[in-house]
């Protein structure tokens, strides 16, 4: 924010960088490679839905494209897009693919993000997640900031409350570093407790 | 990249602003013009009693910006939770600055029954974010919860703090120069007039600059307050994209203020100005219109009407489907 905007008292609506969403297929091969964790073929996009007609006809939209780009011929196989909406009001929109298609888990993700964007809502974009399991069944998510353009991982314990296994997402910080931008600064690791497709 | 956009500035608002604040340099410029005219006319060094009220009103300023979050803290003895401890108000908290893309501020709970929140702190590292138990237990939806909270985060993203500190120093040293003339007049006065004739016109002339000063400047500072309180709930509107949530809140949270008993709210009446809501109603002047208009004037939040009117623009501008459209004004 500039001196004028706090002399002024107006915040500027952040816009979301959509496009390191794309070097999220590379680090899926990266991640099970190094780590064991495969995609569980689930991805969604969440997103502060805002108030009125204007914003449920686009989301009606997006899914209606969803849907239909998915039961075409070679397409995904037909599995419809899920919408939910969290404790907090936020708005899921869940795609379900098999688990090699990162890729066309990205596009599908891409087509949310620039539906809401052309249509004047980007700063109301939240966050990406894409889940991931191992053999042991341990779930992990990478997550990314649509406003600072940023990756980093979400993995909850097990049964033990909200807890996180920090050691886990540190480790696929690690793993990740070189291919991915992680967010640096820790506090920015927001916790998605009952995260839909997670 | 020509996306549209949704979030319009408010031009109005900020022409109002600018002016609030130009009028408020004005007087600080002729304050000091006044005051240098006048000892120069007296041929009178009384600049020491000048340089120690700028002195100690900058310094008390300084110390109490530096400490704001400690001092509004204590003031209202409320407790930093951790995520652990409030889980909901937490989550609520980081995705408002994820979305925002803001550092989060610390989050406290004031154990206080009247339904408020507050956010203060020199800079946004140091903020902090307090909802009173009041609130909390007011029944409010998480969507309004939510209004409240982003009404607070625009509050320090627009560094409220420290532009009110700054506008308000103005204030502080005129009020001590009053203060200052005043005892001086009482101590010192017969001494210096023996001496100088034109000395005897000084303190009093002094004194009266200040007083007007003070007033002029007290006027535009609430203004200013007003103004910046109607800022947040812009903020507040468009990053949650909920206005009217953010309305409804306001109506339940000043609804219910003005049941609870006034001695509670004597006490929380100094920090009203960081307020979410104000504290306390100025006595109203009569029931004219003139009255209320007065008690506007004084008042460091806009009424509640104004606050609803421009969260009912605001809803009308997210949900305008005419291509390009920018908004209603």
């Amino acid at each position: 924010m500039g001196f004028l905007d706090v002399l002024l008292g107006r915040t500027k609506p952040v816009q979301p960088k959509l496009d390191d969403l794309f070097a999220l297929p590379s680090a899926a091969i990266q991640l099970q490679a190094a780590l064991g964790f495969t995609p569980t073929g689930s991805g969604s996009v969440c997103f502060r839905a805002v108030e009125g007609k204007t914003f449920a006809d686009i989301q009606q939209e997006v899914r209606e494209l969803l849907d239909t780009d998915n039961s075409r011929p070679g397409g995904a196989g037909g599995l419809p897009v899920e919408v939910t909406k969290d404790s907090f009001g936020y708005t899921w929109l869940i795609s379900n693919h098999m688990s090699d298609e990162v890729d066309t888990l990205v596009t599908d993700l891409h087509a949310v993000n620039s539906a809401l964007v052309d249509n004047g809502f980007g700063p109301q974009l939240l966050c990406t997640m894409v889940a991931f399991a191992d053999e042991s069944h341990r779930r992990m998510a990478l997550v990314y900031l649509y406003k600072r353009g940023t990756f980093y991982p979400f993995a909850p314990r097990d049964g033990s409350g909200q807890q996180r296994d920090n050691a886990l997402e540190l480790q696929v910080k690690g793993v990740l570093g070189d291919d991915l931008k992680i967010e640096p600064d820790l506090t920015k690791w927001m916790a998605l407790w009952g995260a839909p497709g997670l | 990249m020509a996306t549209r956009t949704r979030y319009a500035p408010d031009r109005g608002l900020t022409v109002r602003m600018t002016a609030t604040m130009f009028f408020l340099g004005l007087v600080f410029v002729a304050f000091v013009a006044a005051l240098i005219g006048i000892l120069v006319a007296t041929k009178q060094s009384a600049g020491l009693i000048v340089f120690v009220a700028v002195v100690f009103g900058g310094g008390a300023a300084f110390i109490s910006l530096f400490y704001s979050d400690k001092i509004a803290l204590s003031a209202a003895g409320a407790q930093v939770v951790t995520p652990q401890q409030a889980p909901e108000l937490h989550g609520i908290v980081d995705r408002l600055c994820a979305l925002a893309d803001m550092d989060k501020p610390r989050v406290a709970i004031a154990p206080t029954r009247m339904p408020n929140a507050f956010a203060t702190g020199r800079n946004s590292k140091n903020s902090v974010l307090c909802v009173t138990e009041g609130m909390l237990q007011l029944g409010l939806t998480k969507d309004e919860l939510e209004g409240v909270l982003a009404h607070e985060l625009s509050h320090v993203a627009h560094k409220d703090v420290q532009v009110m500190t700054v506008a308000g120093l103005l204030g502080i040293v005129a009020g001590l120069l009053v203060r200052f003339a005043f005892y001086s007049e009482l101590f010192g006065g017969g001494r210096r007039g023996g001496n100088n004739g034109n000395a005897a016109l000084l303190i009093p002339l002094i004194m009266l600059v200040s007083i007007v000063v003070y007033a002029v400047s007290f006027v535009l500072i609430r203004m200013l307050s007003r103004y910046r309180e109607l800022a947040a709930d812009r903020s507040g509107a468009l990053l949650t994209g909920h206005p009217s949530a953010l309305a409804s809140a306001l109506q339940k949270v000043s609804g219910s203020m003005s049941r609870i008993p006034n001695e509670d709210l004597r006490k929380a009446a100094p920090m009203s100005a960081f307020y979410f809501a104000p504290a306390m109603k100025l006595t109203r002047g009569g029931n004219g219109p003139g009255g209320d208009r007065l008690a506007n004037l004084f008042s460091t939040h806009p009424s509640l009407e104004k606050r609803i009117e421009q969260l009912a623009k605001i809803q009308a501008q997210l949900n305008d489907t005419t291509p390009g459209a920018k908004g209603l004004r």
